[in-house]
This record gives C-alpha cells, structure tokens and sequence, in this order.
C-alpha cells in the first residue's frame, strides 16, 4: 500500500505538471480548482476506477462524474495520461475544433460521461447514473466530484436528498473544499458549512479528510464501498492552487492561466525543469 | 468607429453612478462581480450589495422580494445562468408580477470565447421574448449601454439587457438618444437594410461602407430593443428598400431575425435573410475566431447583402 501511495504521489505530481503546461499553452482556463482536485483525480483514475481507456464506453465501467467542470483540465490530464487520447492533443485544449471543450463535453471527448460546466448539475446526474445502474443489478460505482462554492446552488441539495432517499450507496460524492471561490473566500460570499454535517442532516455518511493526503483518500475511498444503505460524501479539505506556491490560496488566479513568466517558476515549485 | 469599450464595463461604470443618484437601487450577483462588473457597484455602496453565491434561482426570486418592499434590483450573472438556470424564476417571479427588477446579463452569445458551448448563450434573447411583460434590450456599444441602464432603471418592471464580454467599437455618438421600444437609422440607404443588433450592428456599418464602394446603397437599422419592437421602423425599410438581412450574436431561431420576419410576414412581406448562428450550440475559441466561424463578420453581410440583392 505504501508503494502505491509513492507511486500516485508521483502520479500526481505529474499530472500537476501537465496541467500547468496545458493552461500555459491555452492561456485560458482554471488553474486554482485543477490543482487542487487533481490528487483525488489522480486516485480515482489510477487507482479505485475500473475502466478501460481503450474501450471508454465498456459496460463494466465506474462512472466519474466532473460536477465542478470548470476544473476539466484535471480530468484531461488524467484521461491523457490514462491513454484515452494522445497527451500531444493536451495542447489543443480550448482552441477551436479541438475536442477538449473549456468544459467537459461527453459529446466529444473519449472518457467524459456526461456535459458539465454549469455548477451544481453535475450530483443530479450522478443520482441517475447511480439509479440505473442499480436497476441493471449492476455493482459500477459512481463518483462526482463537486467544488465547495457549488454547494450553494440549490439542485446539489435537491439531489443529496434524492440520493439519501433512494439509498444510492453506490454513489460516492468529493466536495474539493478548497475554501475559495471567484468572489472570495466561500465563508464570506455566502457560507455553505459545516458541510459534513449539512449531509449527515441530508441522510448521507461522511468521512472528512485532507484531500492532498494520498493515503487519506485510498482510505477513504476504501471506506466508502463499504458504507451500505446511504450515499457516501468525502469531505476533502484542500489547498486551492496546490503544488505551486505563488497560486495556493489565491482566489484571483482561479481562472487564470500561467503567464510566460510564470511558467519556469510554477515549474520549479513542482519539481520539474523547465526545457521550453 | 473610434474608441473600443466592453458593454459590461460600461454597465458597471452606470450602476456605480446610479446608486449615487437613486438609493433604492440595490445590486444583486451570483459569484462572478468581477467579470459582471457589478463590483464597481458593492465597492461603493457595500450595504446595498448582496452577492448571494453561486445560486442564480434564489438570487432572482431574492430579488423580486426586494422590489416587493420598494427597492429597485439589478442582478447580474452570465446570460447563460440568468435565462437558462433561473427561467422560471424569472417568469414567476419577476415578469407575472410586473416585479420592478432589472435582469442585466453580460456574457452573451459565442464571443464568451474559450469557455466554450456550456457557457455560450445563443438563446437567451428568443426565450426572454417569449415571456409576457418583459422588455429586452441588446445594446451595440458602450455608449447605447449607459443610456440603456439609465432607461431600465426609470422604468418600471422587468427588464432584461443582454450586454458581452468584449471590447466593441462605439457606433453612436456621445449625445445619442436611447428609447425604450424605438429602433434607429444610423446609416441612410435605399436598396437594402440591414436590420441589426447588439455587436452586429458596428459589423452591419462596415458592411454597408464596404457595398457602397460597390456602388450598392445598404441602411443600417439598429434595433436596441427587441421588444417592445419598433415594427414601424421595420417595415419602413421593407417597403423602401424592398430587401431586408438581419443580423444577431444569437440563434436564428427566436430572436431579432424571428421578431423581424414575424413583421414583415403581416405588414410588408419582402425577401429576407436571416445572419445569426444557425440553430447550433457554441464552440470553444478565440471570440474573434468564433465570430468567423458562425459566419458573423462584415464580410458575412456583404456576402448576404449581394446574395438578397440578387433576389430583388
Ligand atoms: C451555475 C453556474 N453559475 C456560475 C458559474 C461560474 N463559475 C465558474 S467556477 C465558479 C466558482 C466555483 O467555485 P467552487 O465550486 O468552489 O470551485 P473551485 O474552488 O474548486 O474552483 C463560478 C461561480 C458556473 N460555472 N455555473
Ligand atoms: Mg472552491
């Protein structure tokens, strides 16, 4: 287990890297919410999901779904690194004709289960992946992965109340709860704690956990399969920006890409070279 | 066409003076004040500004409570979130009530850019004209648009203004006249109009500047509020020009060309071309890119104008 978690660790430092050159060539796109995901990201599709990036669409597959969409660079990476398309096609991201969309487009990208990109859709979706696949008599699990701003929106709480009711403990939800949002800090723009007991409230189990802590979220994610007759939510605190020091923590670059000045220093903050 | 503005900053620019002049004006936003620009508005006036969090249906149904007690709100989000996340919100709240709330969208239509389909309102203008009492405006420059804001806020009831997200050129002068319901002739012609709104309208000028060297005569008639509808505007240059091509940021389907061909079928039916995104959703790339993509440039018109005149 601790090889694996060394190993996801490296992974994930990885696809940090690709993540910052991938934005720094777009110059367009969600830095802040990318980085903070992406080690849950990197555990889900290296790890807990089963799914076979050489037939996206095979039966046998869990489903992930990106509630917070804006974050699709994250999955990207990860689809990428997986083998669902060409790492080159990373540096097509958001250019026209390209099928990496500035939101998550199942219409056109290999390994996208469904179209996000408008917050707070994304857990009613899951609520009916997690109900159909039931109804087959099937065990896929069913992931969504929300940002903690998307919880203000109304149709996440609509759906956790669905999901309780209909005790989908096949659907396991992550709240990126990395404290900031466009506006600020989500405390001061409109207050969405205590978010693991909004869900209890909700009739769903919780386990709350530090969302960069490799080992925490195997656990956890672990954890979850286990929990019968309730949806699972893993509260995961995390670090908007994570990796690069001069992004952590920062609102302000939550849309913003590196600049050409950026670039060799979020490079460095990450481990790596940088040969452009 | 000198000085480029966005209309959202010209908005942000207007609401901030307004809170000056009326202190029953109150700011709604759904988490995006900066790129709406409604925080000019809360820097200055921070007890009348209430960013409700990314909740757009409760940020509108917020807001007709305001206006219920004598405010008067403008709430601002992405013309996606506005029409598409709170449309009933808006019907039943806002425009079965006459609620006296100002829906002001920015971010409309495919110049939204990069972002890409999930964020580009290419229908948001058809579904507001669709909804009993409520006043729609599209402004084509910054400077329409302070006149714009300045007419919604002294009406009284709904107002939807969908304003963009980039820099366009200013097409009216300093001293123009904005009215509620009332198109203008900004460019006189006589073999065909162009019938144009929001950024459309700076492309339909350089198109007719560009015919008339072709020795072909094109009117440009902006259409600032597509409803109420100036028809009479409308069929004037039908019966005076005898062809007619509109032009939107917009779906074809439901918006300006649809509110044109629905006049001109019942007072003056003539040929008609219809410039718009052609009932398809958006695309991620640059916004100049897309513009050209969607076949919505000058060249696009001029293409359009030599094909009608063609049919006359
Ligand atoms: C319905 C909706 N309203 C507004 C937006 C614009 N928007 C994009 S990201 C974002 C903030 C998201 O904050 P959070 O969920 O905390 O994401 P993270 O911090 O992980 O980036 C907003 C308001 C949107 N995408 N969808
Ligand atoms: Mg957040």
């Amino acid at each position: 287990m601790n090889e694996q978690v060394t190993h996801l660790e490296e992974k994930a430092r990885q696809l940090r890297v690709a993540i910052v050159k991938t934005l720094h060539k777009s110059q367009s796109g969600h830095t802040g919410g990318s980085l903070s995901a992406i080690d849950m990201v990197t555990a889900l599709y290296f790890h807990k999901m089963r799914h076979n990036p050489s037939d996206p669409s095979w039966e046998g597959r869990d489903r992930f779904v990106l509630c917070k969409g804006h974050a699709a660079p994250a999955q990207y990476v990860a689809l990428a690194e997986a083998g669902y398309f060409p790492k080159e096609d990373l540096m097509t991201l958001r250019r026209l004709g390209s099928h990496l969309q500035g939101h998550p487009d199942s219409k056109v990208t290999p390994g996208v289960e469904v179209c996000t990109g408008s917050l707070g859709q994304g857990l009613s979706m899951a609520v009916g992946m997690a109900l159909g696949l039931r109804l087959d008599q099937r065990d896929n699990r069913v992931y969504a992965l929300l940002g903690d701003g998307e919880l203000q929106e109304g149709q996440v709480w609509e759906a956790a109340m669905a999901a309780a009711h209909y005790k989908t403990d096949n659907l396991c939800a992550m709240v990126d709860a990395n404290g900031l949002q466009i506006d600020g800090e989500v405390a001061k723009v409109m207050n969405v704690g205590p978010i693991a007991d909004k869900f209890r409230a909700f009739g769903w189990q919780t386990l709350e956990i530090d969302g960069h802590d490799m080992g925490a979220i195997l656990a956890a994610l672990d954890k979850a399969e286990t929990l019968k007759g309730a949806p699972t939510v893993i509260v995961a605190r995390t670090v908007k920006g994570k990796g690069v020091s001069f992004f952590e923590n920062k609102a302000s670059y939550h849309g913003v890409p590196p600049s050409d000045e950026e670039l060799p220093r979020a490079l460095e903050c990450l481990g790596e070279q940088c040969n452009l | 066409m000198s000085s480029m503005i966005a209309t959202r900053d010209a908005y942000g620019e207007t609401l901030a003076e307004l809170g000056g002049e009326d202190s029953r004006i109150v700011v709604l936003d759904a988490d995006l004040s900066g790129s709406t620009k409604t925080g000019v508005f809360a820097k200055k006036f921070p007890e009348r500004f209430f960013n409700m969090g990314i909740a757009e249906a409760n940020m509108v149904g917020t807001a007709a409570g305001l206006a219920a007690v004598g405010k008067v709100p403008f709430l601002s989000t992405f013309a996606i979130f506005a029409v598409g996340r709170a449309w009933e919100q808006v019907r039943q709240s806002l425009a079965y009530p006459k609620a006296n709330v100002k829906v002001v969208a920015t971010h409309g239509g495919v110049t939204v850019g990069e972002d890409g389909g999930s964020h580009q309102s290419v229908e948001d203008v058809a579904i507001m004209r669709a909804v009993p009492n409520m006043t729609v405006i599209v402004p084509a420059d910054g400077v329409e648009t302070k006149a714009a804001i300045r007419a919604a806020a002294a009406y009284k009831g709904p107002v939807y203004v969908r304003l963009g997200r980039n820099k366009v050129p200013t097409v009216f002068p300093a001293d123009y006249r904005f009215e509620i319901g009332k198109g203008t002739e900004l460019v006189a012609g006589t073999d065909l109009t162009f019938i144009t709104t929001g950024l459309m309208t700076a492309q339909a000028v350089t198109a007719a500047e560009q015919l008339k060297k072709e020795g072909v005569s094109a009117r440009v008639v902006h259409i600032g509020t597509i409803k109420p509808l100036d028809r009479e505007i409308i069929a004037k240059a039908a019966r005076e020009t005898g062809v007619i091509v509109t032009a939107e940021e917009h779906s074809i389907v439901g918006g300006l060309g649809s509110a044109v061909a629905e006049v001109l079928a019942e007072e003056c039916p003539v040929p008609l071309k219809r410039v718009g995104v052609n009932d398809r959703f958006g695309t991620s790339g640059k916004a100049e890119e897309l513009l050209k993509y969607f076949g919505l440039t000058a060249e696009d018109l001029v293409e359009a104008g030599r094909e009608m005149l063609a049919r006359k």
